[in-house]
């Protein structure tokens, strides 16, 4: 188990520095001259010397990256190039819209996709897994913020159940928190709910066949406590792809916050992109393949958890 | 058991067959509505310059945000732009965008991926651990760095989405190279001398087609959205009309002019939905599986069964019904298979007392594992029993309810089954499988519970019961699981124990002790035995009577003493015979597979 562990978390480690050094090589080349963006309309080449001096670009690059691993591996990420600000502050103050949007999402993902898929997979063939089946070849496919545009027009401008956009912080007001994040959540969960769904309703019907089920049958337990059973030895498949689907979200999410005013990561990303905000952009990446890692981590441990076998491993 | 995965786990040959896959998918309703809408889209995309009303890009700031009219179908934008123009132009811009990160995709993942499952090896570990690396970055954060620095350029971006996607393409061809890679054809191929690169082309390509095209189906729809998304954000050229950009626009103005929003929305919509449509339509051609039966025509084909004639019921009942532990009239099996259903137990009759033990003998295939799981009522999925009666207990149990039917399991019918380490689930101790029955069927106390498995554990020959009950399935024995599996099925005290092939699967020095055990405890507990097996050396070990099957009938009915001493049919002779006389070979074979 603590091989086990100890290797999971070297490989974190290996994509982490690799993610992060491709990042910093690929922003580096596509933009090439950082100061023409962050300057915009007019100015003078004393203003651009001025600039590239102030944010390092004038040094060359493999001393531009040699400063900032420096620095990004004792946890500071330097200071934006637009407003100077620390990234790592800016970060924090962002983070906890996008996590409360896609902690919330993952929340309704594991639990409507696990009853959508249990139920499915316990009968195949019935009416309800026929439906399930139909409409998520559709739903898996379309776009979040495809879904997000709908769930807004419907919910937010018609029925005027939820606010349309914006964000409320969860110290102002916790009921205004929750539907400040609910439809955001909801858009990016659709598509993950019937990918889980998908997946644990094969497990399912996989597990069912199995000849220890049928023991346990024999045995005279009653149909609930079967399930149990049939639900832990099917979840880990349904689980990685969980973890599949939080990459996903963290993607989603970006275009979702840009339609529903969400001051979080994804509309950061967005206008640091737009801005070409290298270290802001750096940052990000780091800070979101560091969740990565970790929900990974968490799966492998999960999975430890309800597969005795992988424990020994 | 093996009748069952047989039937349920047949592949179909003629389904991978490429041919008849287009006419078959055609000939579905839903495959063919798709391919008709998406030709479509696909035609006013490629025809847009000729029937677009407009100049898409032409600007009258008069008629801005103009609703539907004769002169402009769909209405105008907010710079009195014809909308259905841009929406046809808009067509190309998403089309060839897909086209883009669809060839980049399989460029990337289907060569590595058929690669790294053919060759295995350095190569697998490496491309299988940059594909997982490559689903776990977010792609969206690495597309918007890619767009601030190219100024946006659509062809880098879509490159780059498309190498987000190849892991998917690399997953395929990887699992089902593997899959090909072990067929005896391939091998068969490499003795002949072909290279690795001809057997990968002629062989193992094609079996990655089908795989490969659902999987563009799907990822075609995807890459749209994540395109219509990237313009929905402002990435992209503002003169090229794209759907994501025209979205935006509608968003913005939502509150005044939704139908500025419902166009765009609904063609990136109706075109992904039918990409996504045609991709499930053709897994759903090229994937085997059991047939699912819906509760409608299981009913519809359960009357149609019932008003068949009776065929020729077999077998003979030889206690009075009252005394019977077990007594079974008729009884036939039938399975769900591809061409309507087949039955494998033809109306057979037999019947066991009370300490009697009964054995039921025959090849694999001869219906008589069928025929114990129809008296537990647990056949396998696609199975179904009907028979003119069964009594259980002195109790008739076809016209009963089956939640009653089910309430006798564990308490009147204990269930002995023939491979032990299938048997247990993997995900919980020995302890928790032996002491959850007793809790949740027999109502015991945790401690209580806990004493009755230990003791029951003593019973059947553990000595370290504490850590037998502590342990996983997979840390135990194959004999030591059947005994495990032995203790489950007697604790609840039930009256018939039903033993299917028990001492099949265990070393040959433990099938003798297996075999002790059993004998001692159905006299201990004078139980009635149900025995399955193929091993007449087993009948006449422990038998009392036995019934021998072939091809789901009963042959031939008798004492063990009668049946040994003359048995009356061909059959019998043969399978005496054979069990004598493979004694040996069998007990070597046992003893190098265990």
């Amino acid at each position: 188990m603590i091989w086990f562990t100890a290797k999971r978390l070297l490989s974190g480690v290996v994509l982490l520095v690799l993610v992060s050094v491709g990042t910093f090589f690929l922003a580096h080349l596509a933009i090439s001259d950082p100061t023409v963006n962050l300057l915009g309309g007019t100015y003078t080449p004393e203003q651009q010397a001025a600039l590239a001096h102030k944010i390092g670009t004038d040094r060359p690059l493999l001393v531009q990256f040699g400063d900032w691993a420096s620095h990004a591996v004792r946890g500071d990420f330097g200071t934006s190039w637009r407003n100077f600000q620390s990234v790592g502050d800016q970060l924090a103050l962002k983070l906890p819209v996008t996590l409360s949007v896609v902690t919330f999402a993952i929340l309704i993902t594991a639990i409507v996709g696990t009853a959508f898929g249990l139920i499915a997979g316990l009968r195949p063939g019935s009416i309800f897994d026929r439906v399930i089946k139909a409409v998520s070849v559709v739903l898996f496919a379309l776009p979040g913020f495809w879904v997000s545009l709908v769930l807004v027009i419907w919910f937010a401008v018609q029925l005027k159940w939820f606010p349309a956009v914006g964000y409320v912080q969860p110290t102002q007001s916790i009921d205004g928190w929750l539907r400040s994040i609910t439809l955001p959540a909801v858009s990016l969960a659709l598509g993950a709910i019937v990918a889980i769904a998908e997946q644990l309703r094969n497990a399912v019907i996989a597990v069912d066949r199995q000849d220890y089920v049928r023991t346990l049958r024999s045995r005279g337990l009653s149909r609930a406590r079967v399930t149990v059973h049939i639900l832990r030895n099917a979840s880990p498949a349904a689980l990685t792809v969980l973890a599949l689907m939080f990459v996903g979200l963290l993607s989603g999410a970006i275009v979702v916050e840009a339609i529903f005013s969400l001051p979080g990561i994804g509309q950061l990303t967005n206008s640091s992109s737009q801005i070409g905000d290298i270290p802001m952009l750096l940052g990000i990446t780091v800070i979101s393949i560091v969740f990565v890692v970790i929900v990974n981590f968490l799966l492998d441990l999960a999975l430890g958890f309800l597969n005795p076998k992988a424990r020994v491993r | 058991m093996t009748a069952t995965t047989a039937l349920s786990g047949e592949l179909d040959p003629r389904l991978a067959r490429r041919g008849s896959l287009l006419s078959r998918f055609l000939r579905r309703p839903d495959g063919l509505i798709a391919a008709v809408v998406f030709a479509l889209i696909l035609l006013s995309a490629v025809l847009a310059p000729l029937i677009a009303p407009h100049d898409p890009n032409f600007v009258d700031l008069a008629i801005s945000k103009a609703p539907p009219s004769p002169e402009h179908l769909f209405g105008t934008d907010s710079s009195g732009r014809d909308v259905l123009s841009r929406i046809l132009f808009g067509a190309r811009t998403t089309l060839w965008g897909a086209l883009v990160t669809i060839v980049t995709a399989i460029v990337l993942g289907v060569p590595a991926g058929v690669a790294a499952g053919y060759f295995g090896g350095v190569w697998d570990r490496i491309s299988s651990w940059m594909s997982d690396a490559l689903q776990s970055i977010p792609g969206m954060i690495i597309l918007l760095v890619v767009a601030a620095g190219t100024r946006s350029d659509f062809f880098l971006l879509m490159v780059t989405v498309g190498t987000f996607m190849s892991p998917g393409f690399f997953r395929i061809s990887r699992s089902t190279a593997l899959a090909v890679r072990n067929e005896p054809y391939i091998d068969a191929a490499r003795v002949s001398g072909l290279g690795h690169l001809r057997i990968m082309a002629r062989h193992v390509l094609p079996a990655v087609y089908a795989p490969v095209i659902i999987q563009t189906a799907l990822t075609a729809g995807i890459a749209m959205g994540i395109q219509a998304g990237l313009q929905f954000l402002g990435i992209g050229d503002a003169n090229t009309p794209s759907w994501g950009a025209m979205m935006l626009e509608g968003f913005r103005l939502m509150l005044t002019s939704p139908l500025l929003l419902l166009w765009p929305s609904a063609a990136l919509g109706i075109t992904i939905a039918a990409l996504a449509v045609m991709g499930s339509t053709l897994a759903d051609l090229v994937r085997v599986r059991t047939p699912l039966e819906s509760r409608a025509a299981r009913r519809a084909r359960r009357a149609a069964a019932a008003e068949a004639p009776a065929t020729q019921s077999t077998g003979t009942i030889a206690h009075a019904t009252r005394d019977s532990a077990v007594s079974i009239e008729g009884l036939k099996v039938c399975y769900a298979g591809q061409a309507g259903e087949t039955e494998v137990v033809h109306g057979i009759s037999l019947d066991v007392a009370p300490g009697e033990v009964l054995g039921i003998v025959g090849e694999s295939g001869s219906g008589k594992s069928q025929t114990v799981f129809s008296i537990l009522d647990l056949l396998p999925a696609g199975g179904r029993w009907s028979a003119d009666a069964i009594w259980i207990g002195g109790r008739e149990v076809t016209s009963m309810a089956p939640s009653e039917r089910h309430k006798l399991l564990g308490r009147q019918l204990g269930y002995i089954p023939q491979e032990p380490m299938s048997n247990l689930d993997p995900s919980y101790t020995i302890g928790h499988q032996l002491v959850e029955p007793l809790r949740a069927v027999h109502g015991m106390s945790r401690a209580a519970a806990r004493a009755t498995a230990a003791a029951m554990l003593e019973r059947v020959g553990i000595r370290d019961v504490k850590r037998v009950m502590r342990s996983y399935p997979h840390e135990i024995s194959g004999g030591m699981a059947q005994r495990v599996l032995i203790a489950g099925a007697i604790s609840g005290g039930p009256a018939v124990l039903v033993a299917d092939e028990p001492t099949t699967a265990l070393d040959v020095t433990v099938q003798a002790e297996v075999l002790e055990l059993l004998r001692e405890l159905q006299a201990e507990h004078r139980m009635a035995l149900v025995l399955v097996t193929h091993n007449f050396g087993v009948v006449a070990d422990i038998c009392d009577r036995v019934v021998v099957m072939r091809d789901g009938a009963i042959v031939e009915t008798g004492t063990v003493d009668a049946l040994f001493a003359a048995p009356a049919e061909p059959y019998t002779r043969e399978l005496i015979a054979a069990s004598l006389d493979s004694a040996e070979t069998r007990a070597e074979l046992d003893r190098k597979s265990a």
